[in-house]
């Protein structure tokens, strides 16, 4: 899977840049994640623009960073989802859990 | 089966890579379906998240001992229903018995057959001759 690491206003921005996120590279996503947490990146948004589709295995990874940014008081935000991916969120009440917002600039409004 | 019935047969290896490609052949299927009055983007992804995900579930159930073993995942195509039907060596599961997710403490797992079980209209898991077949029905109408 490729992935793109941007550092702006002082979040770690991670692009994902693939179609989809499924139990064939979502461990890769996982172990990114968990990578950048373990090097102190706590404050992560992963920028979604580019996914068509996310399978279970796909909301797992990013639910596993959650986890360990909150662990070390940070956070990880979603931005720029395309409506069926929101929905997987949706549909699993997670969208509750994470922040989602519409584009980079308005995860920006909120600081790290 | 009628004359308008289409299947679809696929038999793959247990292995991750070709969940994309089981899945998007049911995406192409859910876009081509006229009969579907509903969202039709929607069913294509419904359609593409449930395959991929019985697939899955049915490669980690499988006998990781055997390099040869094989998935097989039949898609048939009715007037009202798609009826999806995965076939497994492994020893099989409890359909009945796994999970509701909880949501107010969210894990990392257990999410796939919630959502084949919330998405489609009918599921069923049985055991037939030598393999389990995961029986999945979406109505169109």
């Amino acid at each position: 899977m490729k992935l793109n690491l941007e550092k702006m206003n002082g979040y770690s921005v991670l692009f994902i840049q693939a179609e989809r996120i499924d139990a064939h590279n979502s461990g890769e996503l996982k172990e990114y994640i968990l990578d950048m947490i373990e090097q102190g990146e706590i404050n992560i948004i992963v920028q979604l623009e580019l996914v068509r589709f996310i399978d279970s295995s796909g909301l797992g990874a990013l639910l596993s960073g959650y986890k360990n940014t909150a662990a070390r008081s940070g956070k990880l935000a979603l931005s720029n989802l395309q409506p069926q991916v929101l929905s997987m969120f949706e549909l699993t009440r997670l969208n509750r859990v994470f922040e989602i917002y519409a584009d980079l600039n308005e995860a920006f409004e909120n600081e790290p | 089966m009628c004359s308008s019935d289409i299947q679809v047969d696929v038999i793959i290896p247990t292995q991750t890579k070709y969940l994309d490609l089981i899945g998007s052949i049911g995406e192409r299927i859910g876009k081509d379906l006229e009969t579907f009055e509903g969202d039709r983007e929607a069913l294509a992804y419904h359609l593409n998240l449930v395959l991929t995900e019985a697939t899955i579930n049915a490669i980690k159930h499988a006998n990781y001992k055997n390099t040869e073993d094989t998935v097989r995942i039949t898609i048939q195509i009715q007037e009202d229903a798609v009826i999806i039907k995965v076939y497994d060596h492994g020893q099989g599961f409890d359909l009945e018995n796994v999970p509701v997710p909880d949501f107010e403490n969210p894990k990392e797992g257990g999410m796939g057959i919630f959502f084949i079980k919330t998405l489609m209209d009918s599921v069923t898991y049985t055991r037939q001759d030598d393999c389990n077949v995961l029986e999945i029905v979406k109505y169109l109408k």
